[in-house]
C-alpha cells in the first residue's frame, strides 16, 4: 500500500506546471479565446515539445508510453491553467481508442506517430456528450455509432458550431452517415472501448475541475488579501475566510478520490466505474463551490469580464456536465451503493472488492 | 503508487478478524458514561491488550504491536466491521500517547503507557475552563512550584470521561502574570489526589460524559510534568494536531456508519420511494466516508515517507464532523416518527442506536477545536489570509 506518487511523476508534474505558468498566462488565454478557431498552433507546438502529445502513445509508435496515473497529474495542471486545446481528446482519449482497437496496424501507424509529434488533432464523439469538441480543426474524427467506432475526415462530416459559455470550448453538431467504409471497430470490443473512453474522459475532467478549483481559490485568496474595506483586507473577516476555507476542504478530499479512480482505471479494477463517477461528482462539487465562493469574495469584480476569474469559473461550469453530468454519475454510484449485494464499508476501498455486475449503459 | 495490500497486511487483517470474532462481546456493553458500563469497557481494554490490540502502533514493550499506520487503519477497519465496543481510553491512547512518545521522558513512558494499554489507567482530558473554550490561551488555572511539587489551583470543565477516569492531562499557568500562550505548562495528574473535586456534567443524552474538575491546592509531583516548564502550549498544539489530524476518528467508523445507513434505507423501500432524495443522501454519505478513508490512507503513507501533518489536519476535523452529522441526519429522516425513540424504548426495535449517534454527532463540530476555529486555521495557515 503506497498512496503517493513517485519522484519521477512529481518531477514531470512540476516541470509541466512551470512551463504552463510561463506559457499560459490569462492574457494569452484571452487572445486565444478571441480567435475563430479558439486554438493556438504555437501553444500546441509547445505542448508537443513538452512531450504531452506523446504521453500515452506506445514507444513503438514514437511515444513515451505513460499511464492514466501520469495523465491525472498533467490534467490537474491543464485545469489550473485552463488550457484551450484539444490535447485531452487527441492525446489521451483518441490514443486510448487507437491503442486498443483491433483495427489494422496501418491505421495505427498512420495516426499514432503523428499524434505523438503533435501534428494531428483528433476529435472524439462519445454519445454521452451531445456535441463534439474541436471537430472543426480535427484531422480525424472517431465517432460512436451503435457501439461501433467510425473514423472520418472533416470532409466526410457536416459541422454546425455551437457557442459555449466557456469560450475556450469549441463545440460542434456533427452530421454524418455511417458506412462499412467508415467503420474501424465493430460493436463487440467497441462497447467496452467506449466505456473506457467515458471513464477516461470523466477522469480527465475530474482532474481539470480540481485544478480549476485551486485556481479559483487562489484568485479568491489573492483578491481577499489585497482588497481593503473598513480599513483592512476583506480577507481578514471571518465570513470571507470561511468561504475560502470551505473550498479548501472540498479540494483536499476530492483529490485522493480522483487519484484512486485513476489507479482503478489504470489497473482495470472491477469497481472503476463507481470510483470514476465518485471522482467526477466530488470534483464537480468542489469546482462549483469554488466558483460560487470566489465570485462572492471578489464582490462586484466577480461579476465583470475584466477580472480573470470569469475564465476559470465558466470553464468549471462547462466541464462539470461533460462526460456525464451529475445525474449520470450519481446514478452510477447509487446503483452500486444501494444495491443489495453492495460491497461497501471498512476494508472495501481498494482492489479486492468485487463489484456487482452493472447493467450495461445504453447510449444513444 | 500501489493501492494493493501486501501479503503481510492481508495476513494481519485475517488475524485481527479471527481474534475479534472470538472476543468481541456478544451483548453490547452499557455506556461508558455509567459506572457499570465504564467497568465493562475497562475490562474490554484489558482483553484487547492481551493481544496487543489496544494500541497496535505502540512498541511491543509498551504494550502495543509495533505496527505502522496502514496496519492501524486495517485494524480499525476490522474493529468497526466487527461491531466492537467504543474505546473508553481513547483520550489517552490516541491523544496523550502520541504526544508522550514525542515529548515524554523514558521514565514517564514506562510509567504511563503500559498501564494505559491495559486499561489500568483510563485517561481524561482537562483542557477547557469556564473562561477558556475555543480561546484556550485564556487558561487561568495555576500551578505554583513548591520544591519537587506543583501546587495546582483552579477549575477545568467539560472534561470528557473525567467522572470515572483515573488520570487527566491539561495545561496550567506556571508563570505568574504570564499572558496568553506564554507561561503554560503541560501537566499530568491522578484524579484521586487530595484537593480534587469532580462534579459530573450530564450531556445531551442525560449521562455524565463530562465533569467539572475543581482543584484546591492539589500537590502534583514535578515528575508528572510533560516537556519543559512554559512549553505547554506547543506541546498541547501537537496533541490537538493528532486529535484533528489522524487518529481520533478513524475512517472505518464512518465507513461502517455509511454501510449501516445503506442497509437501513434498503429495509425501508417505502421511504426511499416516497423521497428519492434519501437515496441521494445515502450515496453522499458513502462518498464522504470513502473520501475520508482515502485521504487518511494518503496521509498515513505520506507520514511513512517522512512527511508531517500540517494545517490539513483542520480540513480533516471539519470533514468528518460534518459527514457524521449528514449521515445521522439522513438516518433520522429515514426513521421519521420512530427516530425519537430512545434505545431502550420497547418499540425502538434496534433503531435507537441512530439516535445515540445523532446526539453524539452534534458534538463533532464543537470538540477538538470548533469548526469555526478550524476554518480560521485553514484560512490563515493554509491559504495565507491575513489575521
Amino acid at each position: 500500500m503506497d498512496f503517493t506518487f513517485d519522484d519521477q511523476q512529481l518531477a514531470f508534474r512540476d516541470a509541466i506546471r512551470k512551463f504552463l505558468m510561463v506559457e499560459a498566462a490569462p492574457e494569452m488565454l484571452r487572445e486565444v479565446w478571441e480567435t475563430h478557431s479558439g486554438r493556438s498552433a504555437e501553444l500546441r507546438g509547445k505542448l508537443a515539445d513538452q512531450g504531452l502529445t506523446a504521453l500515452s502513445v506506445p514507444e513503438e509508435f514514437g511515444g513515451i508510453g505513460q499511464t492514466d496515473l501520469d495523465w491525472i497529474l498533467v490534467h490537474q495542471e491543464l485545469g489550473y491553467y485552463a488550457i484551450p486545446d484539444s490535447l485531452t481528446d487527441t492525446a489521451y482519449l483518441a490514443v486510448y481508442l487507437l491503442n486498443n482497437m483491433p483495427c489494422d496496424l496501418a491505421f495505427k501507424r498512420q495516426w499514432l506517430p503523428r499524434i505523438a509529434e503533435g501534428r494531428a488533432r483528433v476529435a472524439v464523439g462519445h454519445p454521452l456528450n451531445p456535441l463534439v469538441s474541436d471537430a472543426e480543426m480535427a484531422d480525424l474524427l472517431l465517432l460512436w455509432h451503435d457501439d461501433e467506432v467510425h473514423a472520418l475526415t472533416r470532409e466526410q462530416v457536416k459541422l454546425t458550431a455551437n457557442a459555449s459559455i466557456d469560450m475556450s470550448r469549441r463545440l460542434f453538431r456533427v452530421e454524418w452517415t455511417p458506412s462499412r467504409d467508415t467503420r474501424v471497430c465493430p460493436a463487440s470490443p467497441g462497447r467496452e472501448l467506449w466505456d473506457g473512453v467515458l471513464n477516461r474522459g470523466a477522469l480527465a475532467l475530474s482532474a481539470q475541475l480540481l485544478g480549476l478549483t485551486h485556481r479559483m481559490l487562489d484568485l479568491g485568496v489573492d483578491h481577499a488579501a489585497q482588497r481593503k474595506q473598513f480599513g483592512k483586507p476583506v480577507g481578514s473577516f471571518q465570513a470571507v475566510k470561511h468561504h475560502l476555507a470551505d473550498v479548501a476542504v472540498k479540494a483536499e478530499f476530492a483529490e485522493p478520490v480522483i487519484h484512486r479512480a485513476a489507479y482503478a482505471v489504470a489497473n482495470e479494477w472491477p469497481q472503476r466505474a463507481t470510483f470514476v463517477s465518485q471522482a467526477k461528482l466530488m470534483a464537480g462539487e468542489a469546482a462549483r463551490l469554488s466558483a460560487r465562493h470566489s465570485i462572492q469574495v471578489h464582490g462586484a469584480m466577480g461579476y465583470t469580464w475584466e477580472a480573470d476569474l470569469q475564465m476559470f469559473v465558466k470553464r468549471a461550469w462547462a466541464l462539470d456536465s461533460a462526460y456525464g453530468d451529475s445525474i449520470f454519475h450519481k446514478q452510477r454510484v447509487a446503483g452500486q451503493v444501494l444495491g443489495v449485494d453492495a460491497r461497501l464499508g471498512p476494508g472495501e476501498s481498494f482492489a479486492g472488492g468485487i463489484e456487482r455486475p452493472m447493467k450495461g449503459i445504453q447510449y444513444g | 503508487m500501489r493501492l494493493e495490500y501486501t501479503d503481510k497486511q492481508n495476513r494481519f487483517r485475517a488475524e485481527v478478524r479471527e481474534w475479534l470474532r472470538e472476543h468481541v462481546p456478544r451483548e453490547p456493553l452499557k455506556s461508558f458514561d455509567t459506572e457499570e458500563g465504564f467497568a465493562q469497557h475497562r475490562a474490554w481494554e484489558r482483553t484487547l491488550s492481551t493481544a496487543g490490540y489496544s494500541a497496535v502502533t505502540w512498541p511491543k514493550d509498551m504494550g502495543g504491536r509495533g505496527t505502522d499506520l496502514v496496519e492501524w487503519l486495517i485494524f480499525e477497519e476490522e474493529y468497526w466491521s466487527a461491531g466492537a465496543p467504543l474505546r473508553v481510553n481513547q483520550n489517552g491512547i490516541f491523544l496523550l500517547a502520541p504526544t508522550l512518545m514525542e515529548y515524554g521522558t523514558e521514565i514517564q513512558k514506562r510509567m504511563i503507557l503500559p498501564r494505559m494499554a491495559t486499561g489500568e489507567d483510563v485517561w481524561a482530558q482537562a483542557w477547557s475552563e469556564p473562561g477558556a473554550g475555543s480561546d484556550m490561551a485564556a487558561i487561568r488555572s495555576k500551578a505554583v512550584r513548591d520544591g519537587d511539587h506543583y501546587v495546582i489551583t483552579g477549575q477545568k470543565t467539560w472534561s470528557t470521561r473525567a467522572v470515572f477516569a483515573d488520570w487527566a492531562f491539561g495545561l496550567f499557568r506556571t508563570e505568574e502574570g504570564s499572558q496568553r500562550h506564554h507561561g503554560l505548562t503541560f501537566i499530568l495528574f491522578p484524579l484521586n489526589l487530595p484537593g480534587i473535586t469532580r462534579r459530573p456534567i450530564r450531556q445531551l443524552n442525560g449521562l455524565p460524559g463530562f465533569a467539572e474538575i475543581f482543584m484546591d491546592d492539589v500537590r502534583v509531583p514535578v515528575a508528572y510534568r510533560l516537556g519543559e516548564e512554559g512549553a505547554g502550549w506547543n506541546i498541547a498544539m501537537a496533541t490537538a494536531g493528532f486529535e484533528r489530524g489522524l487518529m481520533l476518528r478513524s475512517p472505518a467508523r464512518f465507513q461502517q456508519t455509511a454501510r449501516l445507513l445503506a442497509e437501513l434505507l434498503r429495509r425501508h423501500p417505502d421511504r426511499a420511494a416516497a423521497d428519492p432524495s434519501l437515496c441521494d443522501a445515502v450515496t453522499q454519505a458513502w462518498m464522504g466516508a470513502e473520501a475520508y478513508t482515502l485521504a487518511t490512507y494518503r496521509t498515513a503513507c505520506r507520514l511513512a515517507k517522512g512527511g508531517h501533518i500540517g494545517a490539513e489536519a483542520s480540513t480533516n476535523k471539519i470533514f468528518w464532523s460534518e459527514l457524521d452529522l449528514q449521515m445521522h441526519e439522513t438516518a433520522m429522516r429515514i426513521l421519521g416518527a420512530r427516530g425519537e425513540l430512545m434505545p431502550e424504548a420497547p418499540d425502538a426495535a434496534g433503531t435507537g442506536q441512530w439516535l445515540d449517534g445523532f446526539l453524539f454527532a452534534q458534538a463533532g463540530p464543537i470538540y477538538a477545536g470548533t469548526n469555526e476555529i478550524q476554518r480560521n486555521i485553514i484560512a490563515e495557515r493554509m491559504l495565507g489570509l491575513p489575521r
